[in-house]
Parts: structure tokens; C-alpha cells; sequence
């Protein structure tokens, strides 16, 4: 069915009372606003009644699937649950209601969470010092690669390219882009690893720096991590630790001790911050002790006093990438997650991740196609090419799994894969949800077979049908046209 | 605590499927080397209990605006937020959803997105919206940034009337690629328009100007916007999306792009983020946009739906040559903003702007009747205004901290040349007893001077 | 999948039909299968340099973008606004209706550099 946009919903002649009768010395004051700038007819906005507003809202709530609804394995994105505790410190007033223009004095609580959160995330990941501001994983990207430009103009020579591997996310070419660098790819070898010796060949003294995810797109550890980091060091370049990834290997290696420069890491994916149906996120950066001047300002200190303060006294900073001083609602949901696991939580929560994702693919390599059978670290690529040659894609067994109220993995990516799906469960399923999850994609490796209309004209389930994308791209219908 | 549901029957059981002894044995492919040899330097696991009592500890060292009587604003506002916007993005369907790849699954939304679009071209006048950037800042980086890939010119002019913080982002985004940051100086509180025509060159990829601006002063974008006709510089527009309920949007003075910062629709403070950026432009350009679109399509049974559309302009298709590196936006906070503005409606958003309007110029006018008070400007402005005071800054906060009054905001930091010049920032909240006391206690405080 | 005779092809999937010294230009049936619905093509105004093997224009899915090389060296002197308006055609008729730009040869030996049919749908099922 249908459902009408809320500019359907036929409009009250005069909106709602929503402020307080104010008094007439107020009330008189013209609004004395220039001809030319003035307003002659209102923006056309809905005009509703508070009830069937709370109705259009929840009728779309109900149209939408997360973490909560049920099983969301959707590889790379880490969709684990996201405790409620931290919801509800994070909505508390005096964390909510606080601008960041207050006095120093009476902001110290959020100072005081942004300092620990620093230094919780330095010893996770065993960096120097962290920025919290960037909003983004993409954002954390950029950031980094300002550091980079910085780092190596006081050296003289900016230089041209950042080596990345053909099995990386996208953010990172178009960040490399935007950093004025050349995104040079390196292939990945023939167990999903950098080549390490096109790897050589690429590297020269225009290697500005190697970004790299560990573990990696495809699900697995580099375990010549060391020897990379050491090889884009001895050209003089840096490297860089894209943290999509580490919710696998939290407390067990540390992104420092492989080599790591600089680190991004994403709070709304290993530390159990909501995504908010596409944000907001959070993308603090972690550098060495060596890259710490370039950070961006302010950072947060802590005094002798004992009161912490923003330092904005950092000559080399390469600057600001956003106003103010980050997602701090975000930071505060990280910090609390952190907090409730400790050292032993998130060394199970790692190594849960990590089992449930192998307890998967091994159970899946029967009925479809692993392009690498070896243990996997939290996520790992299945690719449906048995199944392309009945004429089904990934994308049509992405859909039928809809109907088994799962949502579905990622798909196509990495590119590198030929119909590539990508699961990443997380450590918040259990047994029983993995086993129900298996059968789904079982039934499904039957249907291409006996059965493949059913998996062409899925979802069947679903309240709606399945979206024909390439008329809208070719329509663009891109907002409601009033009448 | 942790969240892991497994019990140790399960665990096992697993394990033994995978022919593997031990959980630490998944991990035997990283050298040991690089592996953690002792337990993180990490506090004791704390349960909810204490989780909250430590939290509420931390959170009882802050102080809130709503203890206060807050003039504070500068990029970040203090308005009124109707309990329906945290109604509704409380709900987990929208919530703990990732980005809406899988539409079907994302109606919810995606629709929600798509309303968003159309109220944001309404506001702005724009032909064309996308469904959000990180903050104000960012959005006018985004926009230089569309600017040079569309005119492939290297010289951006932004007016320094603009929020000194989104200068600063902006050229920390320009300066690796060499791309000249120009700012405009202002005269008498606004852009100077005199400095425009002297700075216009062939280069200038795009001339960014705010409204109203750091100041709360309204910008004769009227008279600026003309400035470029005839030259391939393209007009940005950053707007605060309330007082456009009272101004002409920026598409009637030629504007191609509009940008701002979105907190004020319906988003807490929140000591500065999250918020998020709002980008609208002419369709021309469609191509060029940054971030997320939603546009309607219908499904195979012929109902309408939604979906994330022009992907081909995004990073994850078009990689190095993608428009931006954005892929995680602010969509919860556009959500609150989608809400927001359809619970305030048509006539509430003009009550609200004409509110906030009136209360700043109220307070205005009764602090500039004080002996030691004098407009710094001559302009006409919104719901923030400039005012000298004789009273350097740390003695004229202990003056008000002491009613409970936080801000204003010296300026002198920011602007050398502004010298005990204060800017004041006035929402729809403030009463006028609020407003009183404040313009008591500071004739009082003149009054011994 | 179709292959048409008495038309030159190139590796990057294009094809060229040779009128005097004129090349008709558009993308094969391969192409267009392997593309998937096509929602969106740039292509230069008339009267564009193009050179052979050089992306002369874009070609979008809608999960996909890809350049649309020229087979050939010379100048643009026509442009199918039909297929700019509706891609789909393309899909549609890939090697009739769905051409994309008349070029006219700096050298008209440059054509013979390009591959048979029987090459192209060789190198095809590669």
C-alpha cells in the first residue's frame, strides 16, 4: 500500500499554539526586515496536528528494519546491538543541554569524557594521542591524510601518491582524492593479501603513505603487516590503519605494534554507537608521538590542577575539519561501551565476532562458492557465481533473504569479488540466530536451482515489493512537486 | 558487562564444528610478534549500576543552559525542541538502522529523506537537496569543493562575516591542493562589497557569503549576488534555515548553492555535535552534489517507493573520481530536523523566527539605552547582535555568572579589532523577565563604573 | 548475445560502422548486457577532438560507471541526443538506434587497428 508523504495529509488552516503568549512590549516590536530580503510567500510546510504527525512518523517506523528488528549482517558496517544504557547517558541533561562556548569551568565533565576517551582508545590501539572531532570513518580518512600532507611538507616535498590495495573501500580513494594525492591501487594477491611484490614495485619516493584495513575486506589478518609497514617506512612514507575493521582484533594486537602511523577508527561500528539509519558516526584519530603536533585543534588536556582545558596552542595543527569539537553525543555512547566491557569484555566480544563469523563460513562453503577457505577473521566474502550460472546474482539472494526477516549481507563488495556477498554477523548473535541464518541461505542455494523465479521477483514478504532503482535514476524524482 | 549472548555449551559446540580447541586459536595466523602479550590498561568492567552512577557523576560537571539564562550561540543555538522529534527518533526501526542500501527494508527512512529534501528546496528556494553532510562547516568545504570540479577554478573568496570556525575548516580542506582561500574583509559588520569587485578574477571559483552572519547582520546578498553576473563564479549562499522564514531564500538573488548548518531544526546542543550540514543547489548540478539523494521510483507491483539514487556519484562506485569522500552522514540528526519542521509547521516556523526576531531586538533596544552599551554596527540583523560594552570580558561574565546568565560571546579572540565587543545570541526561549534581569544587572554593574 | 558482421570492434567494447570516412560509434550487446540498466550517458558537444583509445564520454548503470573509449582518432560530427535523453535504448538496441556519435577520421586507415567480429567475440568468452 501507499503510504501518503506527509505533504498529503490535508493541511490545518492555522498551525498549532507551540510558544507562550509573550508580552505586548514584545509582541509590538515591527519585524523591520528590508524589502529586498523579505519573505513573500511562506515555504510550504506540512501543517498537521501533533497526532497524525506521531501516526506518518510510526507507519514509517514500521516500514524500516535495524539491529533491533533482527539479524543485520551487512559486512564491513559491524551492526552489532547497541546497549540502551548508553542511550540513556548519553540523553542526560547535563551532557545534552551544554554549548560548546561554555567557560572551560563548567564544562569539565565533558572535557573530562573526551581526555578518558582518549586515553582509552590509545591504549586499545597503542597510539600516541587521539583527536575525537572528525564525524565520519571518510571524515577520520581525510583527516589523516591532512596529517600526512603536513608531515611530509616540513619535510619538503609533499608528495604524490598513497598506495592503497584493490580490495578497499571506497572512501579511501575518493579521500586520497580530496587530500590532492593520487590513489595508486596495489593488487591483492592470490589469498586476498597485498602483493608484496607489485607492492615494491609501486613503492618510490613519491610514496607519500600506504592506507591499508587489518583486517582486510575480504575478512582476513595481513599477517605481513610488519613487513609492509616497514618497506612504505624505508621509502619514507607513512602508514595509515583504516579502523573499519578492528572489531575483530580488540586487546589481541594493536594497530601501533603492526607499524601503524596513524589510525582512524569508527566508534559506530566497534564501539556499539547506533547508526542512526545512515549517522551520525564518529572517526577519532590516532597518531604517533612523532604526528602529534599536526593534530587538529583543540585537543583536550589535563593540567597539574587537575582540571582539563582545550588546547588550541598547537602551532603545527593542520587545523579544524569540523565546527566545535566532534560528535560528542557519540563519544559519550563509545565511552560508556568501553567502559562496560573492559579489557575482558572486548577481548570476548573480539573473539565472539570472530568465531561466529567462522562457524558461518564453514557451514555456507558447501552450498556456495568461498573464493578463500581459510579461517577468517569477523566477517568473510562468499561469492554466488554457482549460483550466476542458473542466472541468480547476489543481489536476488539479498533480496530473498528478506523474507526470512534477515536483512541482508553486503553485496558486491569488495569489487574484487565476483558477485560478492559479504557477511559479518558480529558477537551479539547467537547460536541459535546463526543456525536459523544458515538454513535461510541453504533454502535459498535449493531455490536457485528448483525454484530460481522465486528468488528473481524477491522480496515477497516485505510491504514493499522489489524497487525498480534504474527508474528513478532516470526519472529523478528527487522531492514532492505541490500541486 | 559485555552484550555476547553465547553460553559455554554453545562455544564449545562451535568450536568443535571448526576443529578448533580454544577461541584464542581462531588468532593463530597473527604473528605472535605483533600480538597483545598482557591484559589492556583498561578499567574493571562496570555494571549498569555503576555505569550510570559514574556517567551521572561525570555529567553533574557540566553545567546545562537549561540551569542558566543562556546568550550563547555563534553556530550552535539554544531553541526549543518539541518532545515529539525525541519521540520519534527514539524508535529502533530508525535508530539502529545502517544507511538504506537495502530500500526495501528502508522505507522508513527513505521516505523520511525524501520529505527532508522537499521541505530543505522549499526553504532555500533550491531545486534539488541532498540528505545531509557532517556540520555548517563541512557543508561550506563541500560546496568550495563542487564549486572547482564544476568551473575547475582555484580561488574560493568567502567573506569574513562568515563563522570563523568554517573559515578555518575550509582551509585546512583547501590547503593541500594548493587552492587559495580569499576572504573577503567585511566593513562595518557586513561583506564589503567594494572588496568583491576588486577580488573577482577569472579564478574565483565561487563567492561564499553567510545570512545572516557571524554577527546575526543581515548581508545585501541582494546587492552581492548581482556582483557575479557574468562571470563563471559561482554564488554559495550560508543560511541559518530559520531565519528563512522571514528572508527571501537564496535562489531569488541567483544563488547556486546553498549550504548551512542544521541544529537549529530540532537538535540539542549537545556541546557542539552531532548536527549536520544541509546542501541544496540547481539541478544543473545536480551531478556534482556531495553525499546521499533519495528519489522515488515504484516497486514491482507498481506502489510507490523510495531509494538511494545517483549512487554513481558516490565513493563507493566511483572511488577516486567520486564528489566527495562522505558515506556516513548525519542522517538521525536530519531526521529530527524532517520532525521537527513538520511539527512546527508553515506558521509555526514564522512564529518561532519572528519570536527569536523579537526577543533579540527587545533586548537590543534596552541595552543600548545603557550608559557604557553601543551598537557596534549599523546594520539590520536576526536573533544575534553585536554590542560594546565597557567591561572587559572576565569581569562582565563574573557580573552575570553570578544571576545565572551565561554568555555573551567576546569577540576580541576572533576578531583583534573587535575590542570588548560581545555577540549575543537570543531564541524563542528567552522571556522577557530573562531579558529583564540581564538588562538590569548590567545597568547596575555600568552604573558603579 | 549478438555479434554483427561487417562491423569493426574494439577491446574496450565499443563498435564502429564505417560510412566514407565517417565512423558511426556505439557499445556492443556485451557491453550493454554486462552494464546492466543504463540510466545515464555524457557525451561531447559536436565538434570535439576524440582520439582513438581515449574515453571520449561516460556510460553510467546505476551501480556503475564506466568511459566510453574512441576507436578511432578525428572529430565529433554528430551526437545522438535520442540516446542521451533515453539510455535505455541502448539496452534496447545496442548496435541500431542505440548509437552514440558519428566521427569523422583524421585517418581513415586507423580503422584496420581495430578487431573482426570473430576477434571480438573471442575475446569475449575469454
Amino acid at each position: 500500500m501507499n503510504d501518503r508523504l506527509i505533504f498529503q495529509i490535508p493541511y490545518l488552516e492555522k498551525g498549532k499554539q507551540i510558544l507562550p503568549t509573550v508580552p505586548n512590549e514584545i509582541s509590538s516590536i515591527e519585524i523591520n526586515i528590508p524589502d529586498n530580503l523579505k519573505r513573500k510567500k511562506a515555504p510550504e510546510l506540512p501543517q498537521i496536528s501533533e497526532p497524525q504527525l506521531i501516526r506518518h512518523y510510526n507507519k514509517l517506523s514500521k516500514k524500516n528494519f535495524g539491529v533491533d528488528t533482527g539479524f543485520y549482517p551487512l559486512g564491513s558496517c559491524t551492526m552489532k546491538y547497541n546497549p540502551k544504557i548508553n542511550e540513556e547517558i548519553s540523553r542526560l541533561e547535563n551532557f545534552v543541554n551544554i554549548h560548546p562556548y561554555q567557560d572551560e569551568e563548567d564544562i569539565q565533565g565533558a572535557l573530562q569524557l573526551m581526555y578518558e576517551l582518549d586515553v582509552l582508545l590509545c591504549e586499545i590501539t597503542g597510539m600516541d594521542k587521539f583527536t575525537l572531532q572528525p564525524s565520519a570513518g571518510a571524515h577520520g580518512e581525510l583527516t589523516g591524510l591532512f596529517i600526512i600532507d603536513a608531515y611530509h611538507r616540513e619535510k619538503g616535498n609533499k608528495r604524490k601518491n598513497i598506495i592503497i590495495p584493490d580490495s578497499a573501500h571506497g572512501t579511501n580513494p575518493a579521500s586520497v582524492t580530496m587530500a590532492g594525492y593520487n590513489a595508486v591501487a596495489v593488487d591483492s594477491d592470490e589469498n586476498g593479501k597485498v602483493d608484496l611484490k607489485k607492492l615494491n614495485e609501486l613503492l618510490d619516493k613519491e610514496t607519500a603513505g600506504l592506507m591499508l584495513t587489518n583486517p582486510n575486506t575480504l575478512g582476513f589478518f595481513d599477517e605481513n603487516i610488519l613487513k609492509i609497514s616497514k618497506m612504505v617506512h624505508d621509502v619514507g612514507g607513512l602508514v595509515y590503519y583504516d579502523g573499519a575493521n578492528l572489531n575483530a582484533i580488540m586487546t589481541i594486537s594493536k594497530p601501533r605494534d603492526m607499524g601503524f602511523d596513524i589510525v582512524h577508527l569508527n566508534l559506530h561500528k566497534t564501539f556499539s554507537t547506533p547508526h542512526g539509519g545512515g549517522g551520525p558516526g564518529s572517526g577519532p584519530i590516532g597518531v604517533t608521538k612523532e604526528l602529534s603536533k599536526f593534530l587538529l585543534i583543540p585537543t583536550v588536556e589535563l593540567n597539574n590542577k587537575g582540571r582539563y582545558y582545550l588546547n588550541y596552542d598547537k602551532k603545527d595543527s593542520i587545523g579544524k575539519v569540523k565546527a566545535f569539537y566532534g560528535n560528542f553525543n557519540v563519544l559519550i555512547k563509545a565511552y560508556s561501551y568501553i567502559l562496560s566491557l573492559g579489557a575482558k569484555g572486548l577481548k570476548r566480544a573480539s573473539q565472539l565476532a570472530v568465531l561466529n563469523a567462522n562457524y558461518l563460513k564453514k557451514h555456507l562453503s558447501k552450498y556456495y562458492h568461498i573464493p578463500y577457505p581459510e579461517i577468517c577473521m569477523h566477517e568473510f566474502v562468499i561469492s554466488a557465481i554457482w549460483q550466476k550460472e542458473k542466472g541468480i546474482r547476489a543481489l536476488d539472494i539479498a533480496k530473498r533473504l528478506m523474507d526470512f526477516g534477515f536483512h541482508p549481507p553486503t553485496i558486491y563488495f569488495p569489487l574484487i569479488i565476483n558477485e560478492a556477498i559479504m557477511i559479518e554477523p558480529t558477537e551479539t548473535e547467537n547460536k541459535e540466530t546463526l543456525d536459523m541464518f544458515i538454513k535461510a541461505m541453504i533454502q535459498i542455494a535449493k531455490e536457485s536451482d528448483k525454484n530460481p523465479e522465486i528468488l528473481k521477483s524477491a522480496p515477497h514478504k516485505t510491504q514493499i515489493k522489489r524497487l525498480d532503482e534504474a527508474k528513478a535514476a532516470r526519472d529523478l524524482i528527487l522531492k514532492y512537486e505541490y500541486k | 558487562m559485555d552484550y555476547t549472548p553465547h553460553s559455554n555449551k554453545e562455544i564449545k559446540e562451535m568450536l568443535s564444528f571448526l576443529g578448533i580447541k580454544f577461541l584464542k586459536d581462531l588468532y593463530n595466523n597473527i604473528p605472535d610478534k605483533i600480538k597483545q602479550k598482557k591484559e589492556l590498561k583498561l578499567p574493571e568492567p562496570l555494571s549498569e549500576i555503576e555505569l550510570l552512577g559514574r556517567l551521572k557523576f561525570i555529567s553533574k560537571k557540566n553545567i546545562s543552559t537549561d540551569n542558566r539564562i543562556s546568550f550563547l550561540g555563534a553556530g550552535n543555538y539554544d531553541h526549543f525542541i518539541p518532545s515529539v522529534v525525541n519521540y520519534i527518533i527514539s524508535k529502533p526501526e530508525f535508530y539502529t538502522a545502517y544507511t538504506p542500501y537495502q530500500s526495501e527494508l528502508s522505507q522508513g527512512i527513505l521516505q523520511s529523506m525524501f520529505e527532508y529534501q522537499t521541505m530543505m528546496c522549499e526553504l532555500t528556494g533550491m531545486d534539488i537537496s541532498n540528505i545531509s553532510l557532517y556540520d555548517g562547516a563541512t557543508s561550506v568545504a563541500e560546496a568550495a569543493n563542487m564549486a572547482i570540479s564544476i568551473n575547475k577554478k582555484k580561488k574560493i573568496l568567502i567573506s569574513e562575516t562568515i563563522h570563523p570556525e568554517y573559515r578555518q575548516v575550509l582551509k585546512t580542506y583547501m590547503k593541500p591542493r594548493k587552492i587559495e582561500v580569499f576572504e573577503i574583509p567585511m566593513k562595518e559588520g557586513i561583506t564589503d562589497k567594494g572588496q568583491i569587485k576588486e577580488n573577482l578574477i577569472d579564478e574565483s571559483s565561487c563567492l561564499i557569503i553567510p545570512q545572516p552572519n557571524f554577527f546575526g547582520n543581515l548581508e545585501p546578498i541582494d546587492e552581492i549576488f548581482p556582483i557575479l553576473s557574468g562571470s563563471n563564479t559561482l554564488a554559495i549562499a550560508c543560511v541559518n534555515p530559520l531565519s528563512l522564514a522571514l528572508l527571501k531564500p537564496p535562489a531569488d538573488f541567483g544563488a547556486d548553492i546553498v549550504v548551512g548548518d542544521g541544529q537549529i531544526l530540532g537538535n540539542p546542543q549537545s556541546f557542539g555535535g552531532p548536527s549536520f550540514g544541509f546542501l541544496t543547489c540547481k539541478k544543473k548540478y545536480l551531478r556534482k552534489t556531495p553525499g546521499r539523494i533519495v528519489g522515488q521510483t515504484v516497486d514491482s507491483a507498481g506502489n510507490i517507493g523510495y531509494v538511494l539514487t545517483l549512487q554513481t556519484r558516490e565513493q563507493h562506485i566511483r572511488r577516486e573520481k567520486a564528489t566527495s569522500n562522505i558515506c556516513s552522514n548525519q542522517s538521525l540528526n536530519v531526521l529530527a530536523a524532517c520532525v521537527y519542521l513538520s511539527y512546527v509547521g508553515r506558521d509555526g516556523l514564522y512564529e518561532i523566527a519572528e519570536l527569536c526576531y523579537r526577543n533579540a531586538h527587545y533586548l537590543f533596544q534596552k541595552l543600548v539605552a545603557i550608559k557604557g552599551i553601543n551598537p557596534t554596527f549599523n546594520s539590520k540583523f536576526f536573533n544575534e547582535f553585536v554590542v560594546y560594552i565597557d567591561l572587559d570580558s572576565t569581569e562582565l561574565k563574573k557580573i552575570l555568572s553570578k544571576k545565572g546568565i551565561l554568555g555573551p560571546i567576546c569577540l576580541e579572540e576572533w576578531y583583534p579589532s573587535l575590542k570588548k565587543r560581545y555577540l549575543f545570541a537570543v531564541t524563542e526561549k528567552r522571556t522577557k523577565d530573562e531579558m529583564d534581569l540581564l538588562i538590569d544587572t548590567l545597568n547596575k554593574a555600568l552604573k558603579v563604573k | 548475445m549478438d555479434f554483427p558482421e561487417g562491423l569493426y570492434y574494439s577491446k574496450d567494447h565499443e563498435w564502429g560502422k564505417v560510412e566514407g570516412n565517417i565512423v558511426i560509434v556505439g557499445i556492443t550487446d556485451y557491453a550493454q548486457d554486462a552494464l546492466g540498466d543504463i540510466v545515464f550517458l555524457e557525451l561531447p558537444p559536436v565538434g570535439t577532438d576524440v582520439e582513438a583509445n581515449v574515453p571520449f564520454g561516460t556510460i553510467e548503470s546505476v551501480k556503475s560507471v564506466s568511459d566510453v573509449y574512441s576507436p578511432v582518432t578525428g572529430k565529433i560530427t554528430e551526437v545522438n541526443d535520442a540516446v542521451t535523453d533515453a539510455p535505455e535504448i541502448i539496452n534496447q538496441d545496442p548496435y541500431g538506434e542505440g548509437w552514440m556519435v558519428k566521427i569523422e577520421m583524421n585517418n581513415p586507415d586507423e580503422i584496420k587497428d581495430l578487431i573482426s567480429t570473430e576477434e571480438y567475440q573471442k575475446s569475449t568468452e575469454e
